[in-house]
């Protein structure tokens, strides 16, 4: 068996993706989360079990196992889109690191193809399972959600240790690594808190850029299809004056900062 | 982040001529109906290219002129604002019939007056039997007409009413030369002419006509001199005093002589522009590339620092306004199918020049201001795009579409030019071509393109293979045999194509009919003066006086075909989990579903007349009955209309989809449109051209879906036909790339009289430079692979729905219809309903 034959559990594709990363991208959506952050707007991808997931009032079911052959097509049916806007495809989650060698060759068939390849993760996993990928990556989207290990494990689940030292290890493995922080009122949308995220990012070498993405709540209405709760319910989105504000904060570190992907 | 080019600072002068305009409803006025009349009467012995250029001398020296406030451009063809004038000798029963419900429809209202309709009865009765439509129908084969008016197979119906119009005549040589010029070159072919030649006749009196008609132009031109000058003297404002004066200077000595600055460039276009719409009725006059013919004299302007660039964009703007005080009413059904006061007048920037490179100015940047300084229905605005067209001209058209006004359209230079050469254009025409209308492209001053010349609802052939050409009780297109003993899929869609072609056919000699009854009743000397080579050949547009000449009729329903087509393929034939019997049951009974709307109460008021004409005795009590059966399907027993239901969900979720990528459903979308477009092109018409197909229904899908029963695709009866070539309505479900994918599978350079593709945004994927960045790359990735036209709605489904509630807050909230823009409180609420219906690609 090649790499192509290589078997992994997803739970959707995107295609026109225009917000994560550059240009017209392809996303491929993998099944499962070592984290359970309160305003994921994916809850269907947390848990790796295949799930039925109640949507306008149609049972619909949530994961599929597929093979890197079966999906590539469906990645390269818009090749001439990544060409003309230098896109390509996207692995994100759920957290890809959790099928680390679905995730590899998937990336090295994207390659063997002349795609540009990313990934949106947290990178909370074992460095052997990221030194995996990094071959075949163009470019790590990188979250780093909160400096301070307590609070980060109370809205997500896990301490920010392995991350924080991870980060390190991918930049100075020379892949391209940009950092995002998704914006949450309560959680993390203070200036000291960003302030302290930003700066960090800039003592990572080779980082230049850091994406502030606001708080939504667009995947709300799935965890009831889920049959759970919405932990944030209430929350309101920052305001743009916010945001902006936040944003002049981040750049204070040096970076290329921006709001959204 | 954004560095948009040429954004400059819109005049006060123009919001307030835009109010202005659109303070009333527009007016029918009688004028111009009153004097056609008049000098009918007076010219009856005469041949008709004089009697049609003394009616237009008579119209243009009597016709009431005004000047708006504020103006810098002048000329109305009507006294009210977006006023229209009527044109009896085209048709006028139509409008007669309506002019007691013209100002309450639903679709494009006009407001007439009491003293108009009683003057316009009055010259009414002289045109019985003499009026080009009369013409037209008498010359049609029985059974065409009958498939058209009877049956509504196809609607000729534009020019079986109305003028031609579709053209882009050479504005050019008016700004060079001065209709002065015009008239000496008129003047040389007839001194040429030998007195031996057979058609000396017919040259002769075409060429006074041409030049007789140029006179009363120049006339025209100087009443509004005169007029500027009395306003001038009476004008207490210096500033408006001075404007005044130049105005009338300008129409002094435009559009006779040639123009001598920006200001008198800009004043001649707009007479052209508005005297080709006063000689006839036809709509879609379009200016074509304005950038590149009126480039020089603002570049002369801007070099000796005559004028600024806002100054020169000022008077782009009034011009931008001015094209859209040109109105025209139309009858109720085809106020549906153009809906939103159309006129599609089109003007179109960048693209190549004929030697092959970039032609893209400065006023190709700043007719797209104009675009957002003006956001108004017209003109239909066009760009022009091929792999030299500069990024920083495609950013800025991407941040017209952000606006949601529709425009500009984007056409593909790399696909069209080598599209229209197949038909036979040199290469340097082809290169110069602009797009007349909605989407039809043709090379300017040259052609007589013909390009709207019918509608072709493509499903109707398709009802006709379950009836067995039967509709309404007739017999009115072949037998192409039982469809329940049809043994193989390739058997039903040969039947298919056998009833498409009998009614092409028949298509062809109504095109044929009208077309000959224009060259004989309406012939247009004004007109055919600017479009080469009426002058040389000594005739008119009319008559084949054009270098190239087209008709161009569109096909439509391409999906709904397509997708019924296939679960015909798979259900029936594959699977066999629906008998073929049983489809045909379905589709009779709408899918076991209720019909809605407007739809229910005709097919109400239908099932009540055939009652009665079999002597059953009909009161309210019964129509109540019939009507609720009619919404609610009551009348088919509950097993079988739960077994249609379930075929309607095995369609909907089991068989493939046009516009998902699919390849082999996109390549069967190819041959169910060449089967339209490859049929067409077989023809000929009386003018020495070819018919070409177009593939796109103006708005059309609406009001012939509203006359569609359901098809096997899983439409339900009467609803809206799939726009254009775009998948049928909430069909795509994969999201832009995967739609344009499967559209520039087909054949698109076959159907060279134009192609349409709607897609639809949420403003929120134009944000910012990444967003216009990303949208262009989506246009120009759709163009690499062949895609020849692309148009965005970019506007959120909650600012429509409240539109539709509050429609006084939106008074010019312009949407993208179907290859032109309209105002979206105009529209008629089953299009308004269409419009917000389309998918919204997600991401």
């Amino acid at each position: 068996m090649t790499h192509y034959g290589t078997k992994g559990r997803i739970f959707n594709i995107q295609r026109f993706s225009i917000h994560d990363g550059p240009g017209i991208r392809t996303i491929v959506f993998f099944k499962g989360c070592f984290m359970r952050c309160a305003w994921c707007c994916n809850p269907e991808s947390q848990s790796y079990e295949i799930q039925t997931l109640v949507e306008n009032g149609k049972e619909k079911i949530v994961g599929k196992d597929v093979t890197v052959e079966e999906i590539l097509p469906e990645i390269l049916a818009d090749q001439t889109y990544y060409r003309r806007s230098g896109g390509g495809v996207t692995l994100s989650g759920g957290e890809i690191l959790g099928q680390p060698e679905f995730a590899r060759d998937l990336l090295r068939a994207c390659k063997e193809c002349g795609l540009h390849t990313a990934v949106e993760s947290t990178a909370n996993a074992p460095f052997e399972k990221i030194e995996m990928i990094l071959p075949y990556l163009d470019l790590y989207l990188m979250d780093i959600k909160h400096m301070d290990s307590a609070k980060h494990k109370e809205f997500t689940g896990a301490g920010n240790e392995r991350i924080l030292a991870n980060a390190r290890g991918i930049a100075e493995s020379g892949v391209q690594l940009i950092i995002r922080t998704p914006v949450v009122p309560g959680f993390n949308d203070t200036p000291e808190e960003i302030k302290a995220i930003a700066k960090f990012a800039a003592t990572l070498p080779g980082v230049r850029e850091h994406h502030l993405l606001p708080y939504h709540r667009l995947g709300q209405d799935k965890y009831a299809g889920l049959g759970r709760n919405y932990a944030l319910k209430g929350v309101e989105p920052p305001e743009k004056e916010r945001m902006e504000y936040l944003l002049s904060v981040a750049e204070e570190s040096g970076l290329r900062c921006q709001i959204g992907g | 982040m954004e560095n948009i080019k040429f954004v400059i600072e819109k005049s006060a002068r123009i919001d307030k001529l835009v109010n202005d305009l659109y303070e009333k409803m527009p007016e029918i006025e009688s004028a111009r109906g009153l004097l056609v009349t008049e000098s009918y009467k007076a010219t009856e012995a005469l041949p008709i290219i004089s009697r049609r250029r003394a009616a237009f001398a008579h119209i243009l020296r009597n016709i009431p002129i005004v000047i708006r406030d504020n103006e810098l451009i002048v000329g109305s063809a009507t006294v009210a604002p977006r006023g229209c004038q009527v044109f009896p000798e085209y048709s006028y029963e139509w409008l007669e019939a309506e002019f007691d419900t013209v100002a309450t429809r639903a679709a494009d209202p006009f407001y007439i007056s009491e003293k108009t309709k009683e003057q316009l009865r009055g010259a009414y009765p002289y045109w019985k039997g003499k009026t080009n439509s009369d013409l037209a129908k008498s010359l049609m084969a029985p059974e065409a007409y009958e498939a058209f008016v009877t049956h509504g197979m196809f609607t000729p119906g534009n020019y079986f009413y109305n003028g031609i119009g579709h053209v882009n005549v050479n504005y050019e040589k008016v700004l060079q030369k001065g209709y002065r010029g015009i008239m000496a070159e008129a003047q040389a072919a007839l001194n040429k002419l030998d007195v031996a030649d057979p058609e000396y006749a017919q040259r002769t009196n075409f060429l006074n006509a041409v030049i007789e008609s140029c006179e009363a132009v120049v006339e025209y031109a100087r009443r509004y001199a005169v007029l500027a000058r009395e306003k001038a003297k009476k004008e207490k404002c210096p500033i408006r005093k001075a404007e005044l004066e130049k105005i009338a200077l300008n129409c002094m000595h435009v559009p006779e002589f040639p123009a001598a600055d920006f200001h008198e460039a800009c004043q001649s276009f707009w007479f052209v522009q508005l005297l080709l719409q006063i000689e006839s009725s036809g709509h879609s006059i379009s200016p074509g590339r304005f950038d590149q013919y009126m480039y020089p004299y603002y570049k002369k302007d801007i070099e000796a620092g005559k004028i600024t660039q806002e100054q020169a964009q000022e008077l782009i703007d009034c011009i931008w306004v001015k094209l859209n005080d040109i109105n025209k009413v139309r009858d109720a059904g085809s106020a549906d199918g153009f809906a939103g006061y159309g006129m599609f007048q089109n003007l179109i920037v960048g693209g190549q020049n004929i030697h092959g490179l970039d032609a893209t100015n400065d006023l190709s940047y700043m007719c797209l201001e104009a675009a957002m300084h003006v956001p108004l229905p017209q003109p239909s605005i066009s760009v022009r795009v091929w792999n030299g067209t500069p990024q920083d001209f495609m950013l800025k058209a991407a941040a017209l579409t952000r606006l949601g006004t529709g425009l500009p359209a984007y056409y593909n230079d790399e696909v069209i030019i080598p599209s229209i050469m197949s038909r036979g254009l040199t290469l340097e025409d082809a290169r110069d071509y602009c797009i007349i209308g909605c989407v039809e492209p043709q090379k300017g001053s040259k052609t007589d393109g013909w390009h709207d010349a019918a509608f072709f609802n493509m499903c109707r052939p398709l009802e006709l293979v379950f009836s067995r050409g039967v509709d309404k009780g007739v017999q009115i297109g072949p037998d192409t045999g039982d469809v329940t003993q049809m043994k193989t899929f390739e058997e039903f869609f040969e039947a298919y194509k056998t009833q498409q072609r009998y009614f092409i056919k028949l298509l062809v000699n109504a095109n044929n009919a009208i077309d000959v009854a224009h060259a004989t009743r309406c012939p247009l000397p004004f007109q055919s003066c600017m479009v080469d080579d009426c002058i040389g050949r000594g005739k008119s547009l009319q008559e084949g006086g054009a270098i190239y000449n087209f008709t161009g009729p569109q096909g439509f329903g391409i999906a709904n075909n397509t997708d019924g087509l296939l679960a015909i393929k798979k259900l029936v034939f594959e699977d066999k989990s629906v008998s073929m019997e049983e489809m045909r049951a379905a589709l009779n009974a709408n899918f076991g579903y209720g019909i809605k709307g407007a739809a229910a109460e005709r097919i109400t008021g239908e099932i009540a007349y055939q009652l009665a004409q079999q002597g059953i005795e009909i009161d309210e009590n019964v129509v109540r009955t019939i009507h609720e059966e009619v919404t609610t399907a009551g009348g088919i027993e509950s097993s079988k209309k739960a077994r249609y239901q379930e075929i309607k969900r095995l369609i909907d979720e089991t068989c493939p989809k046009y516009g998902n990528d699919i390849y082999e459903a996109d390549m069967f979308a190819r041959e169910v449109a060449n089967s339209y477009t490859k049929e067409v092109e077989k023809y000929k018409n009386p003018r020495g051209g070819i018919f070409q197909a177009g593939l796109y229904p103006v708005s059309a899908n609406v009001p012939l879906g509203a006359q569609t029963g359901a098809t096997p695709d899983g439409r339900l009866a009467y609803t809206p036909v799939a726009d254009g070539i775009g998948p049928a309505s909430g069909r795509d479900v994969k999201g832009p790339t995967a739609t344009a994918n499967s559209v520039a599978r087909l054949e698109q350079d076959v159907a060279s009289n134009g192609t349409l593709l709607n897609q639809k945004f949420h403003p929120s994927a134009l944000a910012g430079l990444s967003g216009l960045t990303k949208f262009v790359a989506l246009i120009r990735s759709y163009f690499d692979q062949k895609g020849m036209h692309m148009q965005f709605n970019v506007v959120t489904r909650e600012t429509l729905l409240d539109a539709q509630k509050n429609p006084e807050k939106y008074k010019t909230l312009v949407v993208r219809v179907a290859g032109y823009s309209a105002l979206f409180t105009t529209l008629s609420r089953s299009l308004q309903d269409d419009i917000i219906n389309r998918t919204q690609q997600g991401f």
